[in-house]
Formats: structure tokens, C-alpha cells, sequence
């Protein structure tokens, strides 16, 4: 699904890491691992097309990367992506509609993240992990094969933690790929890979 | 064409929502528009040579107030990143912010326009040519502006970086707003200077897209 060779990062003068190769498989979860600072969320953002990279190729199986970007990947970062002054059902239904998603699947995503009692709240009013609920239902809502996570199960408890694991073993049972930046492993089989050793 | 839509539409409601842009853009435009004839010794024959180029000024002003939070709390709470990799090229979500803002802000400043104008001593019959004039100068406005907010995107003080990378880009549209009403005060066709004033809005709506998404890309990096 995506191959990415001898990559080099650097921010500003520093350089994260260098001639970094990793391949992601359909069906196959990779979770990036590494000391904070190491370049885990800088790797998710060059894969996303955030980042120029220094040097090096990002390559998607059968389609080029703006088309891939634009039509098979999901992201989600550190931040939701959520207004906070907005209600969750207005910042649900944006961002599953401008994904491309219609109005049963967004329903499909609110019962299976049972997000009916948030809907009419205020996204300030919603914890933390609420809000990381919610914007996972962008993810169900809207089939993309390529799931970039970063720290996706940071705010939540233990329970949605293991709920989580299962829509994501759900979306790799259907052919899809995940790669993550974690610092706990992931709730899915998967294959660690240590940014700062590159192994 | 349906997310470009649905763009549209939150822009929309973005731009009415917690804080009414909109009213306190038109609501500037007015005190500013009010407080210059009262500071010029509330003489209108003293005023009215210059009240175009007035309220032309104003309505710049005006329209860069609500210009910071365009791209900067997208940027801020991460929907940035996801409006970039929907299924929209970021060169036309450049555009699309562009459009909401002048139909939330520009269309509203432009409907007070006229209000403004005869405050400061233009004659109520150049009212529907100061309301056509500002609709257009608004458009240019939202384009260029949201080309400098683009570019102080992620910057501190942005609204501060904003308001000094617009306001030279905002000098053509004001010379050639105020020139029209100032000929049409005169006698003369304001044809000339409404059709500099359209080639400024194009040439805008040509550049801000590819300039714009650049500056984007570059923030995010």
C-alpha cells in the first residue's frame, strides 16, 4: 500500500533521522515507535504530504500521492480538528460529509462509537477522549484504506481503548493498513518500528 | 462539487458564529465612517471631495478585521490537515474560504456601504454605484486578504502581520473604488475605473489560489 525509501527528515537544523525505509502491507498494522523528539509524528506528516522531505521517496501501490492523499488516506493527529464552539453533530456531519461519507454511514459511526448522547453538546463541553471519539467516527464513517495515526488512543480509557482495537482490526480484516506513532503498543497484532534505530 | 459545497456552507456558518463577524466588521466600518466627519469639524462641503476615498479606506479597514481566524483556527485545532487531504485541491479551498468570506463579511460591508457614503457627504444618488462598487472592491478584498492571512498563517500577531502584508495589496482596489465614485460625482462615467477595479478582483482570484495554498503548505510544514 505504501513504501517509503530511504527517507531523510530534518526540522528546522536538526535532522531526525535518516535513509528511514519502511513498507506498509494491506492488512498490516506498523507502530512506530521512538523517543518523543525522535521524528514519529514528523514521519506521519511526510507520509501525509504535510512535510517536504530531505530526501527520499514516499511511493503509494497504484495511485500517485496527491490522488492517494486526497482519496485513501486518513489522518489523525495530535489535534481532532474540532471547533470547539461547534456542536459535535455539526463537526461530525462536516467532516464525514466533506470526506465523502453519506448519512447512513455517519449514523453507522455514532452507534458504534455510541456518540447519540454527545451529539447536541458543545465540543468544549465533551473530555478529551470524547472528543478523540468523535473524531475517530470520521475514520468509520468514510472507508480510506491507509489509517495515519498519531498517538490515537492518548485520551482514552481502557475501554475505549479495546474498542478502538477492534475497528481497527475490523478495517485491516477488510484489506486496509495502519501506521501509528505510539508509545504503548497497539491493540492489534502489529510490527514495531524504532524511528530513532530505523529497525 | 458537494464538499466544495459543504465547505461553503461551514464557512458560512463559521464566519456568523461565536463573535458575528459580519456585525463587527459592518459595525466598524460605520463608527469609522461616522467619527470622520465629527473629527473633521462636521463641515460636509469640507468632506466631500475626499468622501470616497473615505469610505473606500474605511471599508479596506473594515475588511481586514475578521481576516486572521480564515485559515488560523483551522491551523490551530488540526481541521487544517483535514481539509487538506479531502477531496478538494487546496488551491480551490483557497478560493472557496475566499468566496465564503466576502458573501459573510464583504456583501454585508458592501450593503452599508452606501449608508457610510452619504454619512460622509456623498449624494444619495451615487448610493446604488457606491453599493455595485463596494461589492466588487469587497470580492478583491476577500481574495488578497486571504492571501495574506494565508501567508502570516502560524505566525505571532498574525492579525498584526496580516493587516501589513494587505493593506499595500489593498491600495489598487481603493484608488480605483474611490476614482469611480469621484468621476461619477463629476459628471463623468465611473466605467473606466469600475473596469480596473474588475481586472484587480481577477488578477486576484488568478493569484490568491496557487499563492494561498503555497503559504498553506508552507505553514503546515
Amino acid at each position: 500500500m505504501l513504501t517509503v525509501d530511504a527517507l531523510t527528515l530534518s526540522r528546522g537544523e536538526r535532522v531526525l533521522f535518516r535513509d528511514l525505509s519502511l513498507s506498509l502491507a494491506s492488512g498490516e498494522a506498523v507502530a512506530l515507535t521512538g523517543a518523543n523528539g525522535a521524528g514519529k509524528t514528523s514521519l506521519l506528516r511526510a507520509l501525509a504530504g504535510f512535510i517536504r522531505p530531505d530526501a527520499g521517496t514516499i511511493a503509494f501501490t497504484g495511485v500517485d500521492p496527491a490522488e492517494a492523499r486526497r482519496r485513501h488516506l486518513h489522518w489523525l493527529g495530535h489535534l481532532d480538528g474540532l471547533k470547539g464552539a461547534r456542536r459535535a453533530r455539526e463537526e461530525l456531519a462536516f467532516q464525514a460529509g466533506w470526506l465523502g461519507a453519506d448519512r447512513l454511514a455517519a449514523d453507522a459511526a455514532i452507534d458504534v462509537l455510541a456518540l447519540g448522547p454527545l451529539l447536541d453538546l458543545e465540543v468544549r463541553q465533551l473530555s478529551a477522549g470524547q472528543r478523540r471519539r468523535l473524531a475517530f467516527a470520521r475514520l468509520i464513517a468514510t472507508p480510506r484504506p491507509i489509517w495515519l495515526l498519531d498517538e490515537p488512543f492518548a485520551p482514552l480509557d481502557a475501554r475505549w481503548r479495546a474498542a478502538l482495537g477492534l475497528l481497527m482490526q475490523a478495517h485491516l480484516d477488510k484489506g486496509g493498513g495502519i501506521l501509528a506513532a505510539v508509545h504503548d503498543p497497539l491493540p492489534v497484532t502489529s510490527r514495531a518500528i524504532d524511528i530513532g534505530t530505523g529497525r | 462539487m458537494t464538499a466544495l459545497i459543504i465547505l461553503f456552507r461551514r464557512e458560512l456558518t463559521l464566519a456568523w458564529s461565536g463573535g458575528g463577524g459580519p456585525l463587527l466588521a459592518c459595525g466598524f466600518f460605520l463608527c469609522l465612517t461616522t467619527l470622520v466627519p465629527l473629527a473633521a469639524g462636521g463641515d460636509p462641503a469640507g468632506l466631500r471631495p475626499v468622501a470616497g476615498g473615505v469610505a473606500w479606506l474605511a471599508l479596506a479597514l473594515s475588511s481586514i478585521l475578521s481576516l486572521e481566524r480564515l485559515f488560523e483556527r483551522d491551523h490551530e485545532d488540526g481541521m487544517l490537515d483535514l481539509i487538506t487531504l479531502g477531496p478538494i485541491p487546496l488551491e480551490l479551498v483557497v478560493l472557496t474560504k475566499a468566496g465564503g468570506q466576502w458573501l459573510a463579511v464583504g456583501v454585508p460591508l458592501a450593503a452599508t456601504a452606501p449608508v457610510a457614503a452619504i454619512t460622509l457627504g456623498l449624494p444619495p444618488e451615487q448610493a446604488p454605484l457606491v453599493a455595485a462598487s463596494a461589492l466588487v472592491g469587497a470580492l478583491g478584498f476577500a481574495l488578497t486578504g486571504a492571501l495574506g492571512a494565508s501567508l502570516a498563517l502560524g505566525s505571532k500577531r498574525g492579525g498584526l502581520l496580516i493587516a501589513v502584508v494587505v493593506l499595500p495589496l489593498f491600495i489598487p482596489p481603493v484608488v480605483f473604488g474611490a476614482g469611480a465614485l469621484e468621476r461619477a460625482v463629476n459628471g463623468l462615467s465611473p466605467g473606466p475605473a469600475l473596469a480596473l477595479l474588475t481586472a484587480y478582483v481577477l488578477f486576484a482570484a488568478v493569484i490568491t489560489p496557487f499563492a494561498g495554498a503555497a503559504a498553506i503548505r508552507n505553514a503546515q510544514g
